[in-house]
């Protein structure tokens, strides 16, 4: 365990990403769509690392900073001890083929003129080091792992069901052996009858090749069964972070709660305490100067408004960004009355 | 560098296969065997022209045949000024013809997506350079422009193809860039680029193939279309003087006097030529769209193309301006939202 700490796969430090949003006339900024702000996290090394929020929170954007698609704004990713954004445009090539990425929509990741071969090979045919014989064997030898077979070969993604799609595109993204990847939510796209034998795969394919995986999800049910570590996030903020059991058998944060408490559950006899959020997230070009949540958040005090929540530890592997569970720093100059819970929201 | 040449070596085998199989592909349409015979048919008769021509068609020298109607052995009559054979002009102007439109037809189609490619996926100052371009390009007046340009630059038809590719390559390129847009963000080219594909392997690779049936109808509609416009060229009296096309065919009986004593045979020859060549054309060019459009298979017609033309890339176009249109209005209807 202190192995791994100290050699984490990715080290995120205060990682920003800003886009520039343009005005109506050319020449002037209106602002910028802060998509994640000052957020750090590690990952070791073999573990599961799930990213829950809902849409427009930052999840997608984070996952592309980690892997080289979306260049921070501000702090630095540190990708197996090479910070990946200081490399030479070769190193970082070399070094971005460890890291590979499973799309959402599998009906736009594959492109509809390749066949399957081609399709799967293209990492390999990009690094343009392997004849044609290596990379078709390699190819049937992937799709037999992902339970397609060799006569699937020559055929196109038009052929496929979408499960079917997605073990191409897992095969894909596997073929030059990376050591990262990230899963940008594998399954919602899919038929609820194939969620589990998609997850099933890139469990037993974790265990074989001993990948790291970055799973981006919005359903708790299966960030629960497959990860270990997790980070809610808030409109480009992490809100709670930590072992996946202990967030669940102790959420903290009122966002948590509401997010639970919103699972649906098939045993109806079940009673649990509803948490409904009102209204939307907020937009990003502009967000609230204190706790990002406080709009929406059930708990909220005059000071939320203010006073940005830091994040604190409160027990092992569990991290909470909140003032109703951690309290009011005491270095920071409060207003009077800092801590009368809002009326409107709390009425409701 | 060995990398790339390797890469360009391969795209062109592959694009070799490739147009074997889309022979074979169009082929097997009623519309396409009409097509592709009339292409060959008339590609046999530009290449082999002098020995199909039973007669000279530069001879003028000859002043006894002057207007004689068609015949066995003047097929297809001769001129009343001259005395030329028109089936032989006939066969000759499908030298110029073919020339003149299949390879403007072809440059338009490389320039334009190049540029349009270029353009859409590099994006920035070269999209906004290129773009402007087109905007300029396009509010020219086409017509009087060639006139000028013909008048200016000389008649040589290498001349007149140049001035065509410049001025018609600003539309397809448009309409490749909005197409390259689309395409450019969909996540098979994410993929790609997570692997360390350069710009030039994407473009090459991803972004050009998924142009391909554009490209494909474009150089068969432009041709069929530059085919008309150089003979009402060459009819303006503004074609190569010493080339014998069909417009220049028309425009000499126009002014030789043919409707006046009533020489029939000699405005019909030409026209049966441009029609043949057009609709050849045309043909390859709809069956072409219904091949690698597999929502217009069932059915077939011209009108087809202007109805698919609105339901596939221009909507993807609209939709992807409605997105940058939510994000401004996201902009703006932040203060309302939670005041």
């Amino acid at each position: 365990m202190s192995e791994t700490k100290v050699n984490p796969i990715v080290d995120m430090r205060h990682v920003s990403v800003d886009f520039p949003v343009k005005g109506a006339l050319p020449f002037i900024r209106k602002g910028c769509i802060q998509a994640v702000s000052d957020v750090s996290l590690t990952i070791h090394r073999g573990e599961t690392f799930g990213i829950v929020g809902e849409s427009g929170c930052g999840k997608s954007t984070l996952a592309n900073a980690m892997i080289g698609m979306v260049k921070p704004t501000a702090g630095e990713v540190v990708f197996d001890g090479k910070n990946l954004y200081e490399l030479s445009r070769d190193d970082f090539k070399a070094t971005r083929r460890d890291m590979q990425m499973i799309f959402q929509d599998p009906f736009s990741s594959l492109n509809p003129r390749f066949n399957v071969y081609q399709i799967i090979s293209e990492p390999m045919f990009i690094r343009g080091q392997d004849s044609e014989a290596t990379m078709k064997a390699r190819v049937i030898e992937l799709l037999e792992l992902v339970g397609l077979s060799k006569d699937d070969l020559y055929r196109y993604p038009s052929d496929f069901s979408g499960g079917q799609r997605q073990r191409l595109g897992i095969a894909r993204a596997i073929i030059l052996n990376p050591t990262f990847l990230v899963c940008d939510e594998p399954v919602s796209a899919l038929d609820v009858s194939v969620h589990a034998q998609i997850l099933n795969l890139l469990t037993d394919i974790q265990k074989k090749l001993k990948l790291t995986y970055v799973f981006i999800s919005h359903n708790l049910a299966v960030v629960k069964s497959i990860c270990d570590r997790m980070i809610v996030m808030y409109l480009g903020k992490i809100m709670e972070a930590g072992n996946v059991k202990t967030i669940f058998d102790n959420p903290l944060h009122p966002y948590t709660h509401a997010l639970l408490s919103a699972v649906l559950d098939t045993d109806q006899t079940k009673q649990r305490e509803q948490v409904i959020l009102k209204g939307d997230i907020p937009s990003p070009i502009d967000p609230p100067k204190g706790c990002r949540f406080y709009q929406r958040c059930p708990k909220a005090m005059e000071g939320c408004k203010t006073i940005p929540a830091p994040e604190i530890t409160v027990e092992e592997d569990h991290v909470v960004a909140c003032h109703y569970v951690n309290g009011f720093p005491e270095s920071v100059e409060k207003g009077e009355g800092y801590d009368t819970p809002l009326k409107q929201q709390a009425d409701e | 560098m060995k990398a790339v040449l390797k890469s360009i070596g391969r795209f062109f085998l592959k694009r070799f296969k490739g147009i074997r199989r889309f022979i074979k592909r169009v082929w097997a349409h009623r519309q396409g065997k009409i097509g592709l015979t009339m292409v060959t048919f008339l590609v046999i008769v530009a290449v082999f022209a002098p020995w199909i021509a039973p007669f000279d068609p530069y001879d003028v020298a000859e002043r006894t045949t002057k207007g004689l109607p068609p015949s066995t052995t003047h097929l297809l009559g001769t001129t009343i000024n001259t005395g030329q054979d028109i089936f032989s002009m006939l066969v000759y102007g499908t030298r110029v013809s073919l020339i003149v439109g299949v390879s403007s037809g072809v440059l338009i189609a490389i320039v334009g997506s190049v540029l349009g490619v270029m353009a859409g996926y590099i994006g920035g100052a070269v999209d906004s350079f290129i773009m402007r371009l087109v905007d300029v390009l396009l509010v020219i007046p086409t017509l009087p422009l060639v006139i000028v340009l013909t008048n200016v630059l000389g008649r040589d038809f290498w001349i007149i193809i140049l001035i065509f590719v410049a001025i018609g390559w600003t539309g397809l390129s448009r309409t490749i860039r909005s197409l390259v847009l689309v395409l450019k963000n969909s996540n098979y080219v994410k993929a790609a680029e997570l692997s360390g594909a350069s710009r030039f392997h994407i473009m090459i690779r991803h972004i050009l193939p998924g142009t391909s049936h554009l490209l494909i109808m474009s150089t068969a509609l432009s041709s069929a279309g530059i085919m008309v416009a150089e003979a009402g060229l060459s009819f303006l009296g503004l074609g190569d003087p010493t080339a014998i096309s069909w417009g220049k065919m028309l425009a000499d009986a126009q002014s030789g006097g043919a409707l006046l004593f009533g020489a029939w045979w000699w405005i019909i020859a030409p026209g049966i030529g441009i029609f043949m060549a057009v609709f050849a054309f045309m043909r390859i060019g709809i069956v072409v769209e219904e091949i690698l459009n597999p929502r217009m298979k069932q059915s077939s017609g011209v009108y087809k193309i202007f109805k698919n033309l609105n339901s596939s890339y221009v909507e993807d176009v609209f939709n992807s301006m409605d997105e940058h249109a939510q994000i401004g209005e996201a902009s703006s209807a932040k203060g309302g939202a939670h005041g």
